[in-house]
């Protein structure tokens, strides 16, 4: 009976299913669509679209200049403490966002070991500064980056590496060529699941960078806000974030990560 | 040592019991192949001549030009060495297409795109690979990879011609076909060629000179007949010691130089190789009754002992090498000129296709 799934299988899975659908019903259940509009043309709502859309490609970006160098020193070079490096990458992942942004404020707020010593050489205060909502992002995000693209260079075959360097590719050739073009689709997966993690980041930026409209509001916090204020603007926000999300995810999803 | 050709002398540890060491000089336009068990150091050994691993102790020196030696601090990494290495399964650049692939030696040396492409479509002409430019390597046919291989790394213009297991990732039916096509390329290559194979069959054709390489030392060296007729070791005896004839093949017969054998497989026909191990053959006082097809007489031309057996080789109408235990041979009461029959039967005649052999 290949091909027939049982009805328990099929029961179970239903209950997994509705648990994702149910709160979008809902959700579009509550949407106040005639005054739909004019609620996602306010300012407080363009400014967080705006926010969040900058901050969360710039967290991607620099997830990409950090983390892929970052995900091939721990899949390629055996270095002492290199389960504690990893352990470290993944922590962001477990832990409360919320810690995460305290965390940050202890160190890179103005009176933080590292925050302190960069106030006084440049002036730059990360906390309550749009920089700081990258910061925060980019903290609870790379990790999915680091992840994915580690998990990919293990599982390449070097000899596909060292074949390049008999044909006489140096180093950032055989990099370039091969080894980015062969985990391409496990980098884009990477990537992806950055993003829509950085889009999505609420915890750690409430608690390092704030909540001002306009420098650190993103559509999460504005949606918090709006939830205690006006509920028509959260659900409005909510359906925003909803949209944006699915559109990115489905746009990518067949035609680069198919891996995951 | 050869002022142009390979000469190595490699020692690598791989772990507290595993060494490899051994030395090979090999000069242009002659062949060699190390043929041995898997884990043996093969491909260790590859892995040191084409720079992918630093040797331990040694010196590998190529076309005058010395490549490594600890002694003297001096490792020149794989990008800069001259190498053309064809990999066991040939590790074609899967993301890459057939003409990127085969360019790719030519693009990492920064020759330009259309030169490149010009160079590689040339190539691929040569080995017929023609019209399949834009095909990725997963599309390929068996042979049409091993010639994607071939000609990826012959494009570079190397100094020396590495091939590791080069037909081990085809089937039975292909590898003969294979074989030719390799031998043709491998006489037209005109630097030292260094063939690795765990495969007697594809060493005794293609390779000039061999050498036996078990648990990372070589434990025999010479020409195919030398270690088929007078292997060394229990391992050179199993795989070497066959016996291997070139032949016709017609009708459920085989002609080796004018001796007629029965073989089971009527269908095939023209040149082929034939293999008989040599414990399955049978000896006899008289003409042997029963079921073998095949049996003749002749004369013991050899006796050597070789552990609990006793190998034998016998004279005209076909010197055939054979293996039995030491109490047939005193049963049978063998000595040097003794007349007896031999019988093997026709299943155990081993027949498959093959080109007339260069080495013939």
């Amino acid at each position: 009976m290949i091909g027939r799934p049982s009805l328990l299988l099929v029961a179970l899975g239903c209950v997994g299913l509705a648990l994702f659908v149910v709160p979008f019903v809902g959700l579009l259940a509550r949407t106040p669509w005639s005054d739909l509009p004019e609620l996602l043309g306010r300012d407080v709502v363009t400014d967080a679209l705006r926010l969040s859309l900058v901050s969360s490609v710039t967290a991607t970006g620099i997830a990409l200049v950090a983390g892929v160098p970052l995900a091939w020193l721990l899949a390629r070079v055996e270095f002492p403490g290199r389960a504690v490096v990893r352990g470290l990458v993944t922590l962001p992942l477990v832990l409360p966002p919320v810690v995460g942004g305290a965390a940050l404020l202890f160190a890179l707020g103005r009176r933080g070991a590292v925050g302190e010593p960069l106030y006084e050489a440049t002036g730059l205060l990360l906390p309550f500064s749009t920089w700081g909502v990258v910061v925060a992002t980019t903290f609870v995000a790379m990790p999915f980056l680091v992840i994915t693209v580690e998990g990919a260079l293990r599982s390449l075959d070097q000899r596909y590496e060292g074949a390049a360097a008999t044909l006489g590719a140096r180093r950032w050739t055989v990099m370039r060529r091969v080894t980015l073009p062969m985990i391409g689709p496990s980098l884009v997966a990477g990537l992806v699941l950055t993003w829509a993690r950085a889009f999505g980041e609420f915890g750690a930026t409430i608690t390092f960078a704030g909540n001002l409209q306009g420098k650190t509001q993103t559509l999460p916090l504005a949606v918090f806000v709006a939830l205690e204020s006006e509920r028509e603007a959260a659900v409005a926000i909510s359906l925003l974030m909803v949209v944006v999300s699915l559109t990115v995810l489905i746009a990518l999803r067949d035609r680069w990560w198919r891996v995951l | 040592m050869t002022e142009d050709g390979l000469y190595a002398s490699v020692v690598v540890r791989r772990s507290e019991s595993f060494e490899l060491d051994f030395e090979v000089s090999i000069p242009p336009g002659r062949t060699v192949a190390l043929l041995g068990p898997n884990g043996a150091g093969k491909s260790t050994a590859v892995a040191a001549i084409a720079g992918l691993l630093p040797l331990d102790m040694g010196r590998i020196e190529l076309a005058g030009v010395v490549l490594d030696d600890p002694e003297q601090a001096l490792f020149v990494p794989a990008e800069s060495r001259r190498v053309g290495l064809v990999f066991q399964d040939y590790l074609l650049f899967p993301h890459l297409n057939l003409i990127e692939n085969i360019a790719f030696g030519l693009r990492s040396r920064r020759v330009g795109r259309d030169e490149a492409f010009d160079g590689a479509r040339q190539w691929m002409r040569r080995l017929g690979l023609n019209g399949l430019e834009k095909s990725k390597p997963r599309d390929l046919s068996g042979g049409e990879a091993q010639r994607a291989a071939l000609a990826r790394a012959l494009i570079t213009d190397p100094d020396i011609l590495l091939l590791d297991e080069p037909l081990a990732a085809l089937d039975v039916t292909t590898r003969a076909q294979l074989r030719r096509t390799l031998a043709e390329h491998l006489e037209g290559f005109r630097g030292p060629r260094l063939l690795i194979t765990h495969d007697p069959i594809e060493a005794f054709l293609l390779a000039d000179e061999i050498h036996v390489i078990e648990q990372g030392t070589v434990t025999q060296r010479g020409t195919a007949d030398e270690i088929r007729l007078r292997p060394r070791t229990r391992y050179a005896a199993d795989l070497a010691g066959s016996n291997l004839y070139t032949g016709t093949a017609s009708d459920g017969q085989v002609d080796i130089g004018g001796h007629s054998l029965h073989i089971a497989d009527r269908g095939v026909a023209g040149a082929v190789l034939v293999t008989i191990r040599p414990t399955a053959i049978s000896v006899h006082h008289s003409e042997p009754t029963g079921s073998p097809r095949n049996s003749w007489p002749t004369t013991v031309e050899l006796i050597e002992p070789l552990g609990d057996r006793v190998r034998l080789r016998t004279g005209s109408p076909l010197v055939l090498t054979i293996e039995i235990t030491r109490d047939a041979t005193a049963d049978l009461g063998l000595a040097i000129g003794a007349g007896i029959w031999v019988a093997v039967k026709a299943t155990e005649i081993g027949v498959e296709p093959d080109v007339p052999s260069r080495r013939s």
